[in-house]
């Protein structure tokens, strides 16, 4: 029996009766911690991976049985089970601390996730297996073996239901993934120091000590720049998993992939997702060049994506599309990327385009020329620098870039979630001469969305279609011009450049819509 | 778009993470270059010991000694009166004086002074110039209309106040109910001398300056300093008071202490700008600051204009006329021009070493300045309010900064300029001076990095270099009894053949104020001559 295997290097025999208060308290504390890590692994992995229930089934799957060698291993603990225990509390702390911000920050740059997933939940399981089986030997002095085993399970069990209740409810939405694993891995760390602290000067333990006290710093580093470790993990901040992400001088370019589904990401803004950006692009520029009699000049400012210039080359009029973007990595990345090019059908690389990497609020007050049709797909007034692009001095020089016969379109915003802002366009564009027609349609990545439509006579009903498209139709482009009383047109000001009316009124409207 | 690229993130994040980890570390020095007004050329006129001029005098009927804002204004009022028999000589190798301008691959950046306030009604040559330079473009119900890409754009000012950025430079939260209380009452008189009218049926305050009602009710203010009036008053909310001081070193680069009561108030006071669209009380501005205004006024004079030429006497010759000597600093040998009127466009100190006989011994005072120009790879940030043209922080002695490109692009991301400003007006400013003279660029730069960073810690790492800009004497400040300074006076009276034309004539460094002087002093200058004009003035 064990009772007669006089331990070395000091049980608890002689240990102080707080010793057994901490590690009764302590059980309860690594139960809680142990199914925390548990969680925060398979939720993580159904985050990244998708597919919810194989994930959290496989990974829970693999630590119990990872705990099951820890208990198993620990038969080879023959002696200083007490000081095993501590290092044991020590490893968790690192490990399980940091894993919900590791396994972020490896996502992106590791061959094979799942090994790092899975090698990290099987040390973090065996360790775990460890602590009761411990625990019990440490404690078997103090009480009967029937209070033993009926104390230490109860507290295994009521940490499983604290942590259970905690995860969801409390963890997740508040401290979010990264720091709820730091902050248990303080309870871990928190438990080794509290024994070392009680077993001062009955063992050398310098080291130990002073391990614990790293891992404690690690973690509260960690804890105050948690916000600074989700932006660099950037998974954390997006919905789906990044597959590219690069900063160019103007903005952060970030793809996601769940599936089929690729979504482009400029500064956190969705561009696009792959399963619905037809219907943007198709409204975009068909009820444009579908007014026009002979589209041979288009002009598109913005959309250095080359997915309306897709759906533009497919008019066999249009002889010259001119296409003015801001930044030369999206236009080569859209161009010379292949999976990137086959969105946009190497629209970029047509012999019929022409890329101008360049500031639109410049180019066009020096630009010539004259424009059967002029796209303008700027990303959403979010900064005063991009309201620029949306006020009246702007589209005056836009205007006269326009055919007397020309029409052009500006994606607007939504009229449903920023109805104000909406027709704060339609108002700026009639201020600088235009005529204008709002018209909208449903994307399902972005919501109900709006554009307008202007040009120097009124913009009237009759459009052609091409065949093949895949939104719209007669009777489907009819409808977009449709507004039902909570989208209707209502007064709003003028956008200048002296009032930026415009971001104003949409940080408002989205503010409200996401708050 | 599979496995390959997720290296790319990789790169991305740990180049991010090692430029995060880095903030806050040891001093570091930059690229850039430290100027300033060419004091050596300067001093030698002080100091004396030029050649004598050689040759035959060149004849001229009007020489106009200085190419500032006002000899400026001078020359193109002279050329819009269609008389080209002139010559403007300037120390320095650009004309501009404190208006001028650098420029690098990032953009146009003033190097002194760097907006202009929508004119008053009463400043009529001003708003005539503007026209002509396209900068006023119509008419709408008889009051100009602004070109709205000259306007300064929105977000024009903001204010790190308690940690955040808020929009506006008054304070607008933690205020107690005293703070607002004084604030309001202030604003409200402020408006009631913006619309007194004195005795003599003038404006209280006007701009340009001469416009002013001499009513003593008003003049009175000129006895006392803006703090003492302040105290009078009972403005004493430490708020208020830190908000006026950054608007007189701002304006007048001089403490409340030591400017008069009358400039503090004309600060708020003079103000009524006259523009169609509501847009009166609005800035002129652009990247490369007053710059733009005088290289269009410079472009339009060029053929008589003389750079590089120090002009170190100015002796009169009965009535006729008067006798100038210039150093030509390229040739290395003075010159001379025998003129029927001089306009003597330089600040009261030059003029009294270079005319001695035209000028009396007065009290005006010249505050020092240093302006820093520096380039970041990414614009600043902050807590709070969005980036704005103007941004101040109620933590720093400097006076904030301006962004250089805030007029030109729609790109909020991206390398720009800011404009630094500091008035050294702690010191008296002959010790500033000696700051100025003798601290090394390095440290210039560590000052200015310091309060950036200070203000925008997220800068850190994206500092390029940092060009640094030295003005000796930037302003004249406006100290008590300024309107009585027999040399200010003096100088305003000079009848030709040697005229005065700065704004020193006004007590006030503004825009207006030289150009109104210029104007005045070229139309006397016609009127002397016999040439026919229709006053601007």
């Amino acid at each position: 029996m064990a009772e007669q295997e006089a331990p070395a290097g000091g049980s608890d025999e002689s240990a102080p009766a707080s010793l057994a208060v901490i590690l009764l308290v302590s059980v309860l504390v690594v139960a809680t911690c142990g199914l925390v890590y548990e969680l925060l692994a398979g939720t993580l992995a159904s985050y990244l991976l998708g597919d919810s229930v194989t994930q959290f089934s496989t990974v829970i799957g693999t630590y119990l049985f990872a705990m099951g060698v820890g208990s198993y291993l620990s038969r080879h603990v023959r002696s200083n089970e007490i000081g095993v225990f501590v290092r044991v509390e020590i490893l968790i702390a690192a490990l399980g601390g940091w894993s919900a911000a590791g396994l972020f920050l490896l996502f992106p740059v590791v061959e094979d996730f799942r090994v790092a997933l899975y090698g990290l939940v099987v040390a973090i399981g065996v360790l775990v297996g460890l602590e009761i089986p411990l625990l019990i030997r440490i404690l078997r002095y103090r009480f009967a073996f029937r209070d033993l085993v009926s104390n230490v399970l109860t507290y295994d069990y009521i940490g499983a239901l604290i942590a259970s209740l905690l995860f969801p409810l409390v963890l997740v939405p508040r401290l979010g993934m990264i720091r709820t694993g730091l902050v248990f891995g303080l309870a871990n760390v928190a438990v080794a120091i509290a024994l070392l602290v009680a077993l001062r000067g009955r063992q050398k333990l310098t080291g130990d000590l002073i391990a614990a006290l790293a891992v404690l710093l690690s973690l509260l580093a960690g804890l105050a720049g948690a916000d600074r470790i989700q932006r660099w993990s950037e998974v954390a901040f997006y919905g789906e998993p990044v597959i590219y992400a690069r900063s160019t001088p103007y903005q952060r370019i970030v793809f996601t992939r769940r599936g089929e589904d690729l979504r482009l990401y400029l500064n956190g803004n969705l561009q696009f997702s792959t399963r619905d950006e037809y219907r943007y692009h198709e409204a975009l520029v068909w009820p444009v060049l579908g007014r026009v009699a002979n589209p041979r000049e288009v002009l598109i400012l913005g959309g250095g994506d080359g997915l309306a210039a897709r759906e533009v080359l497919k008019d066999p009029r249009v002889a010259h599309v001119t296409l003015v973007d801001l930044d030369p990595e999206m236009t080569h990345l859209f161009r010379d990327e292949p999976s990137l090019a086959k969105l946009n059908g190497g629209s970029l690389g047509s012999p019929r385009m022409h890329v101008i990497n360049g500031d639109a609020f410049r180019w066009v007050r020096q630009a010539r020329g004259r424009y059967d049709a002029i796209l303008i797909d700027f990303p959403d007034p979010t900064e005063f620098s991009l309201g620029k692009l949306y006020t009246e001095s702007f589209y005056r020089e836009v205007a006269r870039l326009l055919d007397p016969a020309g029409v052009l379109t500006v994606q607007s915003t939504s009229p449903l979630v920023a109805p104000r802002s909406y027709w704060t366009v339609a108002s700026t564009l009639e201020a600088a001469g235009l005529s204008a027609r709002g018209y909208h349609a449903y994307v399902p990545s972005f919501g109900e969305w709006g554009f307008t439509m202007a040009a120097h006579q009124p913009p009237g009903d009759a459009v052609r279609l091409p065949s093949g498209l895949r939104f719209l139709t007669q009777a489907s482009e009819r409808a977009m011009f449709d507004f039902p009383p909570d989208m209707a047109r209502r007064p709003t000001p003028v956008n200048r450049l002296d009032n930026q009316a415009l971001v104003r009124s949409f940080a408002e409207e989205w503010g409200h819509y996401d708050g | 778009m599979a496995e390959p690229t997720r290296r790319e993130v990789l790169k991305g994040a740990a180049a991010g993470a090692g430029a995060l980890a880095l903030p806050g570390c040891a001093a570091q020095s930059f690229p850039g270059s430290l100027g300033g007004a060419d004091w050596q050329r300067g001093h030698r006129v002080r100091d004396g010991g030029f050649p004598a001029a050689q040759g035959k005098a060149e004849e001229a009927a009007i020489v106009i000694a200085g190419g500032g804002a006002a000899g400026l204004a001078a020359a193109w009022r002279l050329k819009e009166a269609g008389f080209a028999d002139f010559v403007l000589l300037e120390l320095e190798d650009t004309v501009g004086g404190n208006a001028r301008s650098g420029r690098n691959a990032v953009s146009a950046y003033p190097l002194g002074a760097h907006y202009l306030p929508v004119p008053n009604r009463e400043a009529r040559a001003l708003r005539h110039m503007l026209q002509g330079f396209d900068m006023i473009v119509g008419e709408e119900q008889g009051a100009p209309v602004y070109d709205p890409y000259q306007l300064c754009a929105d977000l024009e000012e903001r204010l790190l106040w308690r940690g955040s950025w808020q929009e506006g430079l008054y304070p607008a939260s933690g205020l107690t109910a005293d703070d607002a209380a004084q604030r309001d009452r202030f604003f409200r008189e402020m408006a009631e001398f913006r619309q007194a009218v004195g005795a003599d049926g003038k404006p209280a305050f006007a701009i340009p300056r001469a416009g002013s009602s001499s009513d003593p009710r008003f003049m009175a203010l000129d006895e006392l300093t803006f703090a003492r009036w302040l105290e009078g008053r009972g403005f004493t909310s430490p708020v208020l008071r830190a908000y006026l001081r950054y608007c007189c070193r701002d304006d007048y680069g001089t403490e409340p202490e030591r400017i008069s009561a009358w400039a503090g108030v004309h600060y708020f006071a003079g103000r009524r700008g006259w523009a169609a669209g509501g847009d009166g009380d609005r800035e002129l501005t652009w990247p490369e600051g007053n710059g733009r205004l005088v290289t269009l006024m410079g472009k339009a004079v060029a053929p008589h204009v003389r750079s590089g030429h120090s002009v170190f006497s100015v002796v009169r010759e009965g009535d006729a006329g008067a006798r100038v000597a210039a150093f030509d600093h390229a040739a290395g040998i003075s010159r001379q021009w025998r003129a029927r009127t001089v306009i003597m466009a330089m600040p009261h100190f030059v003029a009294a070493r270079v005319a001695p006989a035209e000028t009396i011994k007065g009290a005006l005072r010249y505050a020092p300045w240093v302006v820093a120009n520096v380039t970041v790879s990414r614009p600043p940030r902050g807590r709070g309010s969005a980036l704005a043209w103007d941004n101040v922080s109620t933590g720093s002695e400097s006076l904030g900064y301006v962004i250089a490109t805030h007029q030109s692009g729609s790109a909020g991301e991206g390398p720009t300029v800011l404009t630094w400003y500091m008035a050294l007006s702690r010191e008296e400013p002959a010790a500033a001076r000696k700051l100025l003279a003798t601290r090394s660029l390095a440290e210039w730069q560590q000052i200015v990095a310091d309060d950036l960073l200070a203000m925008n810690p997220d800068l850190g790492g994206a500092i390029e270099r940092i060009d640094v800009w030295r003005w000796g004497h930037a302003m004249v400040s406006p100290a008590p009894g300024f309107l009585g300074d027999p040399a200010r006076l003096a100088a305003i009276a000079a009848k030709p053949p040697v005229l005065f034309a700065h704004s020193d004539l006004s007590g006030l460094s503004l825009f207006e104020e030289a150009h109104y002087r210029g104007v005045v002093a070229a139309e006397a200058a016609l009127a002397h001559l016999g040439h026919r004009f229709e006053s601007l003035a």
